[in-house]
């Protein structure tokens, strides 16, 4: 089975220790990962702040890049959403290769979705200890669904799972929002995390690296060093 | 009301640091959003009925001049003088008219946010004549001569304090601190306008083609006073509100009250029809209905059109994580959250509306909520892109944006600059690898930190990966 690993264009730049995570993950798993060198971005930036064309483009590199595989995977709900969800109900709705990207749209999966539901894992490679709190980011969770699957795979590496108050609220992070209006976005990251530490978990989990920045970011302006906040694939996928 | 939606950034961040405003925004999310899901859980083909719904306001939209038709052939028949008004301008002078050709002096309102967008207090009030808000909420914002803040509860950003201040004043009795004695205080005074007034205007939350009707849902009773006490009844509503028949309406009812406050259905569902015929013993002399466009036209036949289908729930609103943090004034016009952020740049130019389309995170709340299915982030993305296309956008916004796509579909200088990027941003981070401040950020370093790169891209360590895999894998 050839998984194409998208990578995303944030954990490329910020943090390339979640991708190599999933790519443990993955490779533990037995799949056959190719990572085209080529990839750069999904366009949902430019998608969602009105440049269409430019988004049509990126999207039309991505399908040529995982062209051949059987499956593609990305750790991230909102990267995955763009593709499964906006490349075929908007992008290419009308296009003539429309069907190309319903074919890749079906074969993409988010990271823990592709775990649970397609790889079907039994457990996972990493040990976790103590309670973690889980932020459902806005994408995966209402264009995709993903909700317990990531709960599921922390739980399997032994983490508990410590419910904050509204986990499915945004955290404000919203892409390019969080600088457009970051007096806003700042509000909602402070709420977020005010939910998430009333849990008493030191860390704070999410499947998404732009809300995972946010929210990061703001726990350290208010000078919390110590909570945690992580990728699930990072505290699942154990170390090397 | 006045366009103010170019200034909501900087009424945002003021309302932001609103204590009083802050609390009575979170009291009202509680009720507003848990009340909704449970209301929503009792019914089991929940999803059901608003496929059923968007699709019913669908057919009407299709077809929505053959249906207006209709309801003026029908509402005629049943002595109703129809008008027609293309702008706010036109629906105004066709009330003051009215108004005028039968001598009133005051008038009783029951709530209507179609009045509110074509400012027709103020144009009556010009004309002479007296106007009295009767909905609690409007009541308490005429007094406090403010706007409302939210299309169910306009008066939801003032504390019981803030309107025990205004009834003191207003009313010149001692001052109450219990809400149902404040209540009585205010039905009392209202009771003589409600006696008194030569002509009621009302909004109206649907008009129903078949029977001629016009149809309002409230939870006061005011509007049964307004519509029936007068000799003259106006309608003032928007032509997108036209369903087909009573029975679309029954569809409607079980979704509009539990959408907006939780309800099973509303206290009073007013249906007025015609004028009072020979022997009833009351109803309007006159009754007239003024169909307003100002801007609806608009959205027909365009990707937008799914916005007609709105029921005015507010939703949209209670759900949306900008709007639960900001409250409708910072929207700047009648419609707050994200109806407004569709609604007001079409209704009043995109160039007006400043940054309504892109005040939302796309969460997707709006649309998982709103009961007729209107995929609210998706036609806020569509006003986006008239923005970037029409150069609404600061430079630097679109600059960053065409320079990012450009790098992206250019893989050797995408890695080149994200390796520039990453090592940059590690230095900026330092020992505790946190940078607080990044040239050209700082809407984001205002408020957080931002975590540093790692320093090296994925792509370069994958690459060295793949040359010596030994030095990395076991």
């Amino acid at each position: 089975m050839k998984v194409g690993l998208f990578v995303t264009c944030l954990v490329d730049l910020v943090r390339p220790s979640i991708g190599f995570a999933t790519l443990k993950l993955l490779e533990d798993a037995g799949c056959e990962v190719v990572v085209p060198a080529t990839q750069t971005c999904c366009g949902q930036p430019g998608y969602n702040s009105g440049a269409r064309e430019a988004a049509i483009d990126l999207a039309r590199k991505v399908l040529a890049e995982f062209r051949d595989c059987d499956y593609v995977v990305a750790p991230s709900g909102s990267c995955s959403g763009q593709v499964k969800v906006h490349y075929v109900e908007d992008l290419f709705r009308d296009a003539p290769d429309r069907a190309e990207f319903e074919a890749l749209a079906a074969k993409w999966y988010e990271l823990s979705d592709f775990l649970v539901n397609v790889l079907k894992l039994a457990k996972v490679p990493g040990t976790f200890q103590g309670d973690v709190t889980y932020h459902d980011s806005c994408s995966g969770l209402r264009e995709l669904k993903v909700k317990m699957q990531p709960r599921y795979l922390l739980q399997m590496a032994g983490a508990g799972i410590a419910e904050m108050p509204e986990c499915e609220k945004c955290c404000g992070f919203g892409g390019t929002f969080s600088v457009k209006l970051g007096d806003i976005a700042t509000r909602m990251a402070e709420n977020k995390v005010a939910n998430a530490r009333s849990t008493g978990a030191r860390t704070i989990a999410g499947g998404d690296l732009g809300c995972l920045l946010h929210i990061e970011g703001r726990l350290r302006r208010e000078g919390d060093r110590d909570t945690r906040v992580a990728h699930f694939a990072e505290l699942i996928a154990g170390g090397g | 009301m006045r366009v103010q939606s170019m200034f909501f950034k900087k009424n945002a961040t003021e309302k932001l640091d609103d204590a009083v405003l802050q609390r009575n925004l979170r009291t009202a999310k509680g009720k507003f959003v848990d009340g909704r899901a449970k209301a929503v859980a009792e019914i089991d083909e929940w999803e059901a009925i608003r496929t059923h719904a968007a699709a019913l306001r669908d057919r009407a939209l299709a077809d929505l001049d053959a249906y207006l038709v209709e309801f003026e052939r029908n509402a005629i028949r049943r002595g109703t003088v129809v008008h027609w008004a293309q702008t706010a301008q036109e629906a105004c002078a066709i009330a003051v008219e009215i108004a005028r050709a039968n001598g009133v002096r005051k008038v009783t309102k029951s709530k209507s946010m179609v009045s509110e967008e074509v400012n027709l207090n103020e144009r009556l009030e010009e004309a002479g004549i007296e106007v009295i808000e009767t909905d609690l909420g409007e009541y308490i914002l005429q007094l406090a001569h403010e706007p409302p803040s939210h299309i169910v509860a306009p008066a939801v950003h003032k504390s019981k304090e803030q309107v025990a201040e205004l009834f003191e004043a207003a009313h010149k009795k001692p001052r109450l601190t219990d809400i149902a004695q404040m209540t009585r205080e205010a039905r009392e005074a209202l009771r003589d306008h409600f006696l008194t007034a030569d002509m009621g205007i009302s909004g109206s939350n649907f008009v129903i083609a078949e029977t001629g009707t016009t149809l309002t849902v409230t939870n006061e009773g005011n509007a049964d006073m307004v519509t029936t006490l007068p000799r003259i009844h106006c309608v003032i509503t928007g032509i997108e509100k036209v369903i087909p028949t009573l029975e679309d309406f029954a569809t409607l009812i079980r979704l509009l009250p539990r959408s907006a406050i939780g309800q099973t259905i509303g206290n009073y569902l007013t249906l007025t029809t015609g004028v009072k015929g020979p022997g009833d013993t009351d109803g309007p002399e006159q009754m007239h209905v003024i169909l307003v466009d100002a801007g609806r036209s608009k959205f027909v036949g365009t990707e937008m059109q799914s916005m007609l289908r709105c029921i005015r729930c507010g939703a949209c609103m209670n759900h949306c994580p900008v709007y639960q943090n900001v409250g409708g004034h910072a929207y700047g016009w009648v419609y707050p959250g994200p109806m407004g952020s569709v609604l007001t740049p079409v209704y009043v130019g995109i160039e007006n509306a400043g940054d309504l389309p892109n005040a939302a995170t796309f969460c997707g709340e709006c649309a998982v909520v709103c009961p007729v299915k209107i995929p609210l982030p998706d036609l806020m993305r569509k006003l986006r892109e008239q923005q970037f296309n029409e150069r609404l956008r600061p430079w630097t916004e679109r600059f960053a944006i065409r320079a990012w796509s450009y790098a992206a579909r250019r893989p050797k200088l995408y890695a080149l600059l994200t390796r520039f990027a990453a090592e940059f941003g590690a230095r900026l981070g330092g020992r505790e690898k946190l940078i607080h401040y990044w040239p050209g950020l700082d809407g984001w370093t205002r408020g957080r930190d931002i975590p540093a790169p790692e320093g090296r891209t994925f792509r370069e360590l994958y690459r060295e990966r793949l040359r010596a895999p030994w030095r990395v894998k076991p």
